[in-house]
């Protein structure tokens, strides 16, 4: 190589160097506005599309879920607990294992609607919807998941405080109480959050559709116009939603650990069990969100305008800074557990260290920890969307993997040696693949009835964020409204 | 000074008097051969399911009382101990709080853990809190011939003063509490205080070795109180403070 040729690349290079330093803010939502009425074009028409692609998974997926949820839990209904691998000391299985996993992916929804939306996150703004979505349908998952486990669901509303001439009340000391409460208010809250700021936006689709759509969305738009007064109405509600859910969200997840926490067993009677899983469920969460974005970005048209690198690295973010989170809680559980000295305790951490299950317990440290921690620093890898999506496919296996872990492992080693036994599920399988498909099947559907991208939150954003021409170059700046 | 009687209001903690209950039983480990007598006495007097071979090999036996066997020492020195399991019947039981529908009470009358069969929903919540794991859950509707024709014989033989419980219900050991009732009642119709001995549960009838002894553990002159007090006595995980009402003799 001769040294012009190779003066030459090397100028090249810096040239490169020197763009990518100073990016062009027109790569960030915000600062790239499109006229509304192309927007909400590009919303509607994403909505509108759908290939023989879509067909054919939604015709898996429907019969998944009438194979795997609808005729696999009769089944059990019909025959039985037995049918399930349930069995003494294993009491409480997989589906308890879906339940907190199930809720542990709906608090990223809440996590991101809520609490970015009161600290005023503005990267949040294109992908709201998509993570409120997650929040209503795991938690009707987990739902399913907590009926699928009783011995006589068809007796369930006996857990509801009903007047009845017995004057039989439920037990308000069980954990499960609080459970049911705590997942009722989580499940109204949620969806009604979800609602409030869907309803300018169903407007919108209002006025642009025809058909059996236009009367489907003249009725959940509930009238809405656009008045003054209705945004100002809207917004309140809105802001109330915000801050009333976040408290809901961290106690649901709480409650949920209390299941545990509560009960007098070695590996579960751990004080800090309340924040671990609420940590638990938003590193769960975060990766879900990922995958779903990376998902919708890759099928849907016009996505890739709403969603960009700037919302994978900011998600990346979080996902690595709740990981760091994570791992502190997990060896806060293990190291005092482990200090406690309890003999039946001891056995069990000896046990997850070296008995069958203990690929599981390594393979959470390596997902859960020690992957996003090697990949998420590295904004390459957080900005390259299936990169993203694996880990966040690994997380969530990790965090499936911690509460199978807890649930029906930590029974099988107890305090009556007589008693070990390992746990098999057997019906659980086809039905734990059943909530997937039901949930992956409400999303696509859903996908398809209302706007997935809240348009007037990105409006509403874009009309704040403003570039101003200094000179040659373009300087972002933001006006308040209020 | 006058003190309150913290059992008299319901006090938690308040567990002085809880700890003597009524009803107790000694189990004498030094004499029990594990022959599994009472097992077996146990599931006729109270209609306990056979689940049959597939279950039974899944760890789904319903026993109310198990033995549980242990080997001690290296080959060829080995002894082999037995340990009788059943519901401790704990002052202070674990099982009772977490049961979202109060299926699993406290009898205020006879000291003992209730299960109501037609109250429980099949959360197994209790069965996962007690530490002695012997709570039984009726996986399939075992006792009904029309799905299991070959249990037909058992069937017909039915203790009539027990329940037959259906599928998706816990269940345990009760004392027998039928028998503890049945001579209650007739104690009282005659105007007297049941006596030590007058009658006992199936296990202890059973046992061959005489290694259950059951009566009031609230009478000092009973004999089950007498043995309670061996120097040998244990209670079985005295260290959760459940408060059980069943005394273990240790090997002598
Ligand atoms: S031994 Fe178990 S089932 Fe019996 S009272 Fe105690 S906790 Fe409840």
């Amino acid at each position: 190589m001769s040294a012009v040729s190779k003066h030459y690349s090397g100028a090249e290079k810096a040239h490169a160097h020197h763009q990518e330093e100073e990016h062009d803010p027109r790569e960030f939502l915000m600062y790239d506005p499109k006229p509304r009425g192309e927007m909400n074009d590009m919303v509607m028409e994403s909505m509108m599309t759908t290939s023989w692609k879509f067909w054919a998974v939604i015709a898996v997926l429907v019969v998944l879920v009438a194979s795997c949820f609808v005729y696999a839990w009769g089944y059990m209904i019909a025959n039985g607990l037995g049918t399930a691998g349930v069995m003494r000391p294993s009491y409480w299985g997989v589906f308890l294992v879906n339940t907190v996993f199930w809720i542990g992916i709906s608090h990223a929804g809440t996590f991101i609607s809520a609490i970015l939306r009161v600290f005023k996150a503005e990267f949040r703004r294109p992908f709201t919807r998509a993570a409120e979505l997650m929040t209503t349908f795991g938690l009707i998952q987990a739902g399913a998941s907590i009926f699928m486990h009783m011995g006589r669901v068809w007796l369930a509303y006996w857990m509801f405080p009903i007047p009845n001439e017995r004057m039989l009340w439920p037990n308000f000391h069980s954990p499960l109480m609080w459970d049911l409460l705590a997942i009722t208010t989580y499940v109204l809250g949620s969806t009604m959050y979800l609602f409030l700021p869907l309803i300018p936006d169903l407007a919108m689709a209002r006025d642009r559709s025809t058909g059996w759509r236009k009367s489907f969305f003249k009725v959940l738009a509930l009238g809405f116009r656009g008045t003054e007064g209705e945004w100002r109405h809207l917004q309140t509600a809105m802001n109330y939603f915000a801050f009333a859910i976040i408290p809901v969200m961290f106690s649901v997840h709480t409650i949920v650990s209390w299941d545990f926490a509560m009960a007098m067993r070695p590996g579960w009677s751990s004080s800090v069990f309340g924040p671990y899983f609420v940590l638990g469920a938003l590193h769960s969460g975060m990766g879900a969100v990922a995958v779903v974005l990376v998902i919708m970005r890759a099928t849907m048209k016009h996505m890739d305008y709403f969603i960009r690198k700037e919302h994978f690295d900011a998600l990346g973010k979080l996902m690595l800074i709740v990981s760091f989170a994570y791992a502190y809680f997990f060896f806060n559980d293990y190291i005092v557990q482990w200090y406690g000295g309890d003999r039946a305790t001891d056995n069990l951490l000896h046990w997850l260290e070296e008995g069958k299950m203990s690929w599981m317990f390594y393979q959470l440290i390596l997902f859960n920890i020690i992957i996003p921690w090697l990949t998420l620093w590295s904004k390459k890898i957080r900005t390259t969307p299936w990169l993203l999506a694996i880990i966040g496919i690994l997380i969530n296996v990790g965090m499936y993997w911690e509460r199978y872990l807890i649930v029906p492992v930590m029974l099988a080693v107890n305090r009556m040696p007589f008693t070990w036994r390992l746990y098999q599920p057997r019906i659980e399988i086809f039905l734990t693949v059943g909530t997937f498909a039901l949930f992956l099947l409400f999303y696509m559907i859903a996908s398809r009835l209302i706007p997935l991208i809240p348009v007037w939150e990105v409006q509403e954003g874009q009309m704040v964020h403003t570039l101003r021409k200094v000179g040659k170059t373009h300087v972002p700046t933001v006006s308040e409204f209020e | 000074m006058t003190t309150i009687d913290l059992n008299r209001i319901g006090a938690k903690g308040a567990i002085a008097e809880e700890a003597e209950g009524k009803w107790g039983m000694v189990i004498d480990r030094d004499v029990c051969t594990g022959c599994q007598a009472c097992v077996a006495a146990c599931a006729m007097e109270n209609n306990i399911a056979y689940v049959g071979e597939e279950d039974a090999g899944y760890g789904r036996t319903m026993h109310w009382i198990r033995i549980e066997r242990f080997w001690e020492g290296e080959y060829p020195e080995v002894k082999s101990t037995h340990q009788p399991m059943l519901c401790q019947q704990c002052g202070h039981a674990p099982c009772e709080p977490v049961c979202p529908v109060f299926a699993t009470p406290h009898s205020m009358s006879e000291q003992i853990n209730l299960q109501v069969y037609n109250r429980c929903i099949g959360t197994r919540y209790c069965a996962n809190n007690c530490p002695y794991q012997v709570r039984s859950f009726n996986w399939r509707d075992y006792q009904d011939n029309r799905l299991r024709p070959e249990i037909t014989i058992l069937s017909n033989q039915f203790n009539p003063d027990v329940t037959v419980r259906r599928r998706g219900v816990m269940e345990k050991c009760s004392f027998c509490i039928q028998r503890i009732h049945k001579a209650e009642d007739k104690a009282k119709s005659e105007g007297r205080e049941v006596e030590d001995g007058e009658f006992t549960t199936a296990c202890a009838q059973a046992c061959p070795a005489n290694a259950i002894t059951f009566g009031r553990l609230d009478n000092p002159e009973s004999l089950v109180s007498q043995l309670a007090q061996n120097e040998r006595g244990y209670k079985h995980l005295d260290e959760l403070n459940t408060l059980p009402r069943v005394t273990y003799l240790k090997e002598g």
